[in-house]
């Protein structure tokens, strides 16, 4: 099955143009559409519409005062003060004090952040598609990895750090892709889809992460309301790269080499092209002696590993624990970022910043407009939609040429 | 051609033998699992009344010596595996049956070990909790069977529990939200059906699409709607069936296990039945079955295979809401956030652990409602289980993965399952 209209490289002509068209109109259309959401459920705009015929300037005001508040504090969240940061930036050429100015970047500061974690859990399901796998079992992976890296981060004392970081975090990337790999495993011997294996390794990994942080693994001590371990060694920390409070790490520019790093393995490397192959055209791929079973394995214990990585970035530096709910649905997310970036490395990289720009964009959104978080969840289901469904696009805004965009495949049951 | 036919006669061996050596392994499981720190003198007393309701005849207890009940149980399954290796049954579907009742029995008397335990209330606990799964499966078989496949019953009945609360409170009519329930799971349904009837999107992705739009759906009208004007969710049930007949909970045994129980239970078995006779045995189920296996052919015989699809696809959707009007309506009462909590892709597991069929369905629902009865239940008994609860809670998980891998023996879906229609 494949999703693509056509094959035609449209992109020759239409170039980064014709790319970007399909990814931006379906973003711009999930926003448009989940603004009616915003607007349904919004008391003071349900009454100034029910008085629209009688008064439908104040109709007009409230809808766009909601609109106007929802995406000002949007803009806010993601950029920051515009009034805050002229002044510390002035104020700062004029003492050269620079304690202010990170207060005022702070929120910018905050997208990478964000989109750290999002870079790897992409690139992981990205991987997943290459080879026609649906890896929906990213979160799940993101707190093995997580639990692994904090292990390894806090029972090893008095390594150097050039030791101890990345031995940390090849132990989540290791407990991730053999986390996932048992999905993979279960596909490629038993034909079990992993659709439903990696939902359900998901809730197994939540209740194993539950269990160490409240037995094995517990803070001593610790009273709080969400259990949590012990801190890990500085050793195995992710540097930060600013003053504080900016919490801007390391973790980001690995996850940027990362995804040059799965670019290089899926296009220029032998294993990669086998993967591809599987994920194109399975028959074929067996007929070209290509093991199917072996790279079902293989591309899912790498999918694993990526998604492992973000759980093991955040803790080694972000939060420096485990901590059960750390992660607010970053492996969720990523099935969408990873169809929005059209599967493709560089496209996941993009998507991954777009989709932490919003995330962190959306938490003032909360906190200043009320409007829950979960709003991001309702533009995502869109954004998969459209971008599954070109032909919806391209209807609606009258697009003559073809949008092409990468295949993304699945199978059935069988496998 | 002969070492085609060699190596196919070889593989199907091999699957036996690994079908008897799981066999083995479940009755050696029961051996050493369930005899540990038993002494021989060691009783179970298994409760056959209810506290709930004041019975007709109160039964006595079910005293039984825990050892030799574990041996015979062990026995049971031991002497089918070795029959199945030397003497394949045929079918398994029934050898599975019987190795989980002995597995669970002799857990719940090892569990029950020196002390008493009531039997009728894990049971008619494990009747209500296999409902949703039923349902949900029965939703998904009514899809599948027609070929589209539909991994979006979580979303649907996620939705459909917030708003059969929701419109409940709103309208103040009980049925009103009952109905708001199919009628959710309806327009769910239709967008699947749009999506990838129409469209011709992947079906896994479309329901993935549905599935998280119903999460953050929910979870925002939930943080919005919910928390800020409490009024909207009010508790909310329907009667059980004794407080409206009171005579029928009187009834020994038969009144605790069906009639202390949410109408929607017994929806749900009605539905059981009328399913499987009209996939099977009506003119309908022919053309749907058709449909889903050679879509071609019965367009030829001039079939509308849209319209099937269409129609079926809905038609899950009204029963993935009424699962989840079990939730809340059927259940608690409240909406409470993600609170199907993955019983949609338990029901996933179930269906296809059922090999698509209704009876086959409700068969592997009822296991996975008694794994989930028994974590409620065994908070009593935890100290004789000594087993932190979170691996209790991972079982049924653990359980859809090791049936979907099929060691029980391979399930046949529906030929076209998960492929577009395209018209010639």
């Amino acid at each position: 099955m494949q999703i693509a209209d056509t094959d035609r490289p449209m992109w020759r002509w239409q170039g980064a143009l014709g790319v970007l068209a399909l990814p931006a109109l379906s973003l711009f259309s999930a926003l448009v559409l989940s603004s009616i959401f915003i607007l349904g459920s919004d008391v003071v705009v349900l009454t100034a519409l029910r008085n629209g015929l009688s008064d439908p300037g104040r109709a007009l005001f409230a809808v766009g005062k909601a609109l106007a508040d929802a995406y000002g504090s949007l803009f806010i969240g993601i950029f920051g003060d515009p009034a805050r940061i002229s002044k510390e930036v002035s104020e700062f050429l004029a003492t050269g004090d620079t304690q202010g100015l990170t207060v005022a970047f702070y929120p910018f500061a905050e997208n990478f952040v964000t989109a750290t974690p999002y870079i790897f859990a992409g690139l992981a399901v990205a991987l997943g598609f290459q080879c026609g796998l649906f890896n929906i079992g990213a979160e799940g992976q993101i707190y093995v990895g997580a639990a692994a890296a904090a292990f390894v981060g806090y029972s090893l004392e008095g390594l150097p750090w050039i030791v101890h970081a990345p031995l940390t975090f090849l132990a989540g990337a290791l407990a991730g892709a053999f986390w996932a790999g048992i999905a993979g495993f279960l596909k490629a011997t038993r034909g079990a889809h992993e659709v439903i294996n990696t939902m359900m390794l998901n809730y197994v990994a939540f209740n194993l992460v539950h269990y160490l942080l409240n037995g094995p693994m517990k803070r001593g001590g610790a009273s709080g309301a969400i259990p949590i371990s012990r801190n890990i060694v500085e050793s195995a920390y992710l540097p930060t790269l600013f003053p504080e409070p900016i919490r801007f790490h390391a973790g980001f520019l690995v996850a940027l080499l990362v995804a040059v790093l799965v670019w290089w393995f899926l296009f220029k490397s032998t294993l990669g092209f086998e993967i591809r192959s599987v994920g194109a055209n399975p028959h074929a791929a067996r007929c070209a002696g290509i093991s199917i079973a072996r790279n079902f394995v293989l591309a899912m214990a790498l999918s694993g590993a990526l998604a492992a990585m973000a759980g093991a970035g955040e803790v080694m530096g972000v939060n420096h624990n485990l901590a059960e709910g750390f992660s607010p649905g970053y492996g969720f997310d990523s099935i969408a970022l990873a169809m929005l970036g059209g599967g493709h490395p560089l496209g996941v990289v993009l998507a991954a910043l777009l989709f932490g720009t919003l995330r962190n964009g959306a938490t003032k959104m909360q906190s200043l407009a009320a409007i829950p978080i979960d709003i991001v969840a309702i533009v995502q289901a869109f954004v998969i939609m459209f971008v599954a469904a070109p032909i919806i696009i391209r209807r609606l805004y009258r697009l003559k040429a073809e949008v092409r965009w990468q295949a993304i495949l699945t199978r059935g049951w069988g496998g | 051609m002969t070492t085609f036919a060699q190596t196919l006669a070889r593989s199907n061996f091999l699957a036996q033998k690994r079908r008897s050596a799981f066999y083995l392994l479940v009755a050696l499981a029961i051996l050493t699992l369930f005899t540990r720190e038993v002494k021989p003198e060691h009783m179970a007393t298994l409760g056959l009344n209810t506290t709930r309701s004041v019975q007709w005849v109160k039964l006595p207890d079910l005293v039984v010596p825990v050892l030799p009940t574990v041996w015979v149980l062990a026995t049971i399954v031991l002497v089918l595996a070795l029959w199945d290796l030397l003497r394949p049954f045929r079918r398994g579907g029934w050898l599975l049956g019987i190795a989980s009742f002995s597995f669970l029995a002799a857990f719940l008397v090892w569990a029950a070990r020196g002390t008493s335990f009531s039997l009728i209330g894990i049971l008619s606990a494990s009747l209500q909790l296999a409902t949703p799964i039923l349902l949900g499966a029965l939703a998904a078989i009514l899809c599948e069977r027609s070929a589209v496949i539909n991994i979006a019953v979580e979303g649907m009945m996620l939705s459909a529990a917030f708003t059969s609360v929701f419109v409940a409170n709103a309208t103040g009519s009980i049925g009103l939200g009952f109905l708001a329930a199919l009628v959710t799971g309806a327009i769910l349904a239709a967008w699947h059906a749009v999506l990838s009837i129409q469209f011709k999107v992947n079906q896994i992705i479309s329901g993935t699409v549905i599935n998280i739009f119903a999460t953050g759906l929910t979870n925002f009208l939930n943080q919005r709607i919910m928390q800020e004007y409490t009024q909207f969710n009010n508790e909310v049930t329907l009667p059980y069936l004794s407080q409206l007949v009171p005579d029928l909970g009187k009834i020994p045994i038969v009144g605790p296990l069906l009639f202390d129980q949410t109408p929607i239970v017994w929806l749900g078995l009605i539905l059981l039945v009328v399913i499987q006779v009209m996939l099977f045995h009506t003119r309908w189920g022919l053309r749907t079955r058709a449909v889903g296996e050679h879509p071609r052919a019965a367009d030829t015989l001039g079939i509308n295979v849209f319209r099937v699809r269409y129609t079926n696809v809905i038609l899950g959707g009204v029963v993935a809401g009424l699962g989840g009007a079990y939730f809340t309506l059927g259940s608690v009462g409240r909406f409470d956030k993600l609170m199907t909590s993955g019983r949609g892709f338990i029901a996933m597991a179930a269906m296809i652990f059922g090999n698509w069929t209704p009876t086959g369905a409700f068969a592997s629902s009822l296991i996975f409602g008694f794994a989930d009865a028994l974590q409620v239940k065994l908070q009593i008994l935890i100290g004789q289980v000594n087993i932190p609860y979170e691996f209790l809670l991972m079982l049924p998980y653990l359980v859809t993965m090791i049936a979907l891998a099929g060691v029980v023996g391979r399930v046949q879906m529906p030929a076209a399952d998960g492929q577009p229609y395209e018209k010639q």
